[in-house]
């Protein structure tokens, strides 16, 4: 048995952690990791087409983006901000804190397409985010502005991780049960889903704690009187 | 029937019409390449389904190159006007709000009530990727009514979405090229020989040992994938059932639940997982592509800990 086809992880390591174009840096590890298992160029080829037809599903939130850019050109954004801005109890915390918890827990009842990050993050949650700083602190500086998109971003990757893990229906779940099942111990969905739980309230609890944190640094920001 | 082939069609004349206007960008830097790298994309997405593979392999390799090559390049946008922005958010106010709340909640009633509905002996919705479709179908409801509330024209529309696209910019393969390389790494084999080296090289008897290998084992593998469902038959089939169940009796349905979730901590922290922490940086136009993967880093870290912590506990 070789080791050779772990080449291909050593190029993926190697191009991000020296920030090359990623999508060189994917296609290169592919190319090496094929040529490395005895593929032929032909084989690689295929496999590359086969898998950019069958996965073409990913590459579905560019609808969203014609929606999304006519929206913004006509004060989307600007909407979204104003309505937090002129709500005093909508400070930062409290915006995302109640995002995280309604992502979690619509989550864990399946309800994943609810938000997103094309759906509700770009156009609702980060202005949204950015009007309750402003409110605390006058001129954000650009980094802090983005460290406030970020924080949004990672705001719904947490809560809609792990909220969905809990949905006995969840994809995750089935397949934890089907790999079991493949090797003779038969689970119910339920029982592995209750099992998610304890770590979704410590995933709720520790983000909720940064999220205090983060926001308070705003507090701190905004200049004396 | 409404099926993925059809929101495919839609996806792909966005990507053709949003080519043909960096073409005549001149504006773009590169406006050649950049639209060859659109309309390369464009046909993926229009003629996937009857190109033979090897072709679209080719395809796949000519866009690497191009974006590799700095070949893409966003055009020359007026950012939109912060009066007429200002203007529309007074005028239109909520109804501003009603498309992009109508493509979260459509797609859920079409994924969740119309799973079943049959006209004429026929499904309305194809029953592979359900939401999927009903996502698909929904951008386009909410793209005609985005149109009828602002009275926008449908090429300025179009226009407006490449902003955002050219924003994206490679990033928007980057998802696409991943769940190929995925694709590779099953055929050759990558995640047998990985748990094989765990399994070589950590004394396994131990059971604290057996479980610090498992719970970090997902958490890795799952930063090599960007996936912890590629991730979870690998490590479950190479330590979980047969060392952790099988030598150390532990209880199989926490072992199953807290293993994927330490897989997803991983999955918090890879530029692997690139539609959930590299696509967001370039839609939220942050300069470091890294952004959303540093402002998540401490919760999946200090999260990792508390599961491992549970996973001690309770299996």
């Amino acid at each position: 048995m070789s080791w050779l086809p772990l080449a291909g992880i050593a190029v993926v390591i190697l191009g991000f952690a020296l920030r090359l174009n990623g999508a060189l840096v994917v296609v290169s590890a592919g190319v090496v990791t094929g040529f490395a298992a005895g593929m032929n160029v032909h084989e690689i080829l295929v496999a590359f087409g086969e898998g950019l037809r069958d996965n073409r599903f990913l590459a579905l939130f560019l609808l969203t983006l014609p929606v999304l850019g006519t929206l913004e050109n006509h004060g989307l954004r600007e909407h979204a901000a104003g309505w937090i801005a002129r709500r005093r109890t909508a400070g930062l915390f409290r915006v995302l804190l109640i995002y995280l918890g309604v992502r979690q827990l619509t989550a864990a009842l399946g309800l994943v397409s609810l938000g997103g990050q094309a759906q509700t993050v770009r156009p609702l949650l980060a202005p949204m985010a950015e009007a309750a700083a402003e409110r605390d602190c006058e001129d954000l500086s650009a980094q802090s502005r983005e460290d406030l998109r970020a924080m949004s971003a990672a705001t719904d990757n947490v809560g809609l991780f792990f909220g969905e893990d809990i949905f006995v229906a969840f994809g995750a779940v089935l397949l934890m049960q089907g790999v079991y099942a493949n090797q003779g111990i038969a689970l119910e969905p339920l029982e592995i889903a209750l099992w998610g739980l304890p770590t979704a309230v410590c995933a709720f609890l520790i983000h909720a704690w940064r999220l205090a944190r983060f926001s308070r640094r705003f507090r701190h920001e905004r200049p004396a009187p | 029937m409404i099926t993925i082939e059809h929101i495919y069609v839609l996806i792909g004349l966005f990507l053709l019409v949003a080519a043909l206007q960096t073409l005549s960008d001149r504006g773009n830097a590169r406006r050649f390449s950049s639209a060859a790298f659109w309309s390369l994309l464009a046909i993926a997405f229009l003629a996937g389904d009857y190109l033979p593979a090897d072709v679209m392999g080719a395809l796949v390799i000519a866009l690497a190159i191009i974006a590799g090559a700095g070949g893409l390049r966003g055009g020359s946008h007026p950012a939109p006007e912060l009066v007429a922005c200002r203007d529309g958010a007074a005028r239109l106010g909520h109804w501003l709000l009603l498309p992009v709340l109508m493509i979260s909640v459509l797609t859920l009633v079409l994924a969740v009530g119309l799973k079943h509905v049959e006209i004429g002996g026929k499904m309305l919705i194809s029953a592979k990727q359900t939401t999927v479709v009903s996502l698909g179908a929904s951008c386009t409801v909410a793209f005609c009514l985005a149109l009828g509330i602002t009275g926008e024209r449908p090429l300025r529309a179009v226009h407006a979405g490449r902003r955002l696209l050219d924003a994206v910019g490679w990033a928007a393969l980057l998802p696409l090229l991943l769940a190929v390389l995925g694709g590779i790494f099953a055929r050759a084999g990558v995640g047998e020989l990985v748990s094989r080296l765990l399994m070589d090289a950590l004394p396994l008897g131990n059971q604290a040992v057996a479980l610090l290998a498992y719970a970090f084992g997902m958490a890795l593998f799952t930063m090599v994938m960007g996936n912890a469902f590629a991730a979870f038959p690998v490590i479950s089939i190479g330590i979980g059932l047969p060392v952790l169940v099988g030598q150390h009796h532990a209880d199989p349905a926490p072992l199953a639940a807290l293993g994927m979730l330490a897989g997803y901590c991983g999955t918090l922290l890879t530029p692997m997982a690139a539609n959930f922490n590299i696509v967001p940086a370039a839609l939220l136009e942050l300069r470091d592509q890294h952004a959303v993967i540093r402002a998540q880093s401490s919760t999946a870290v200090l999260l990792f800990c508390c599961n491992l912590a549970l996973l001690f506990f309770l299996v």
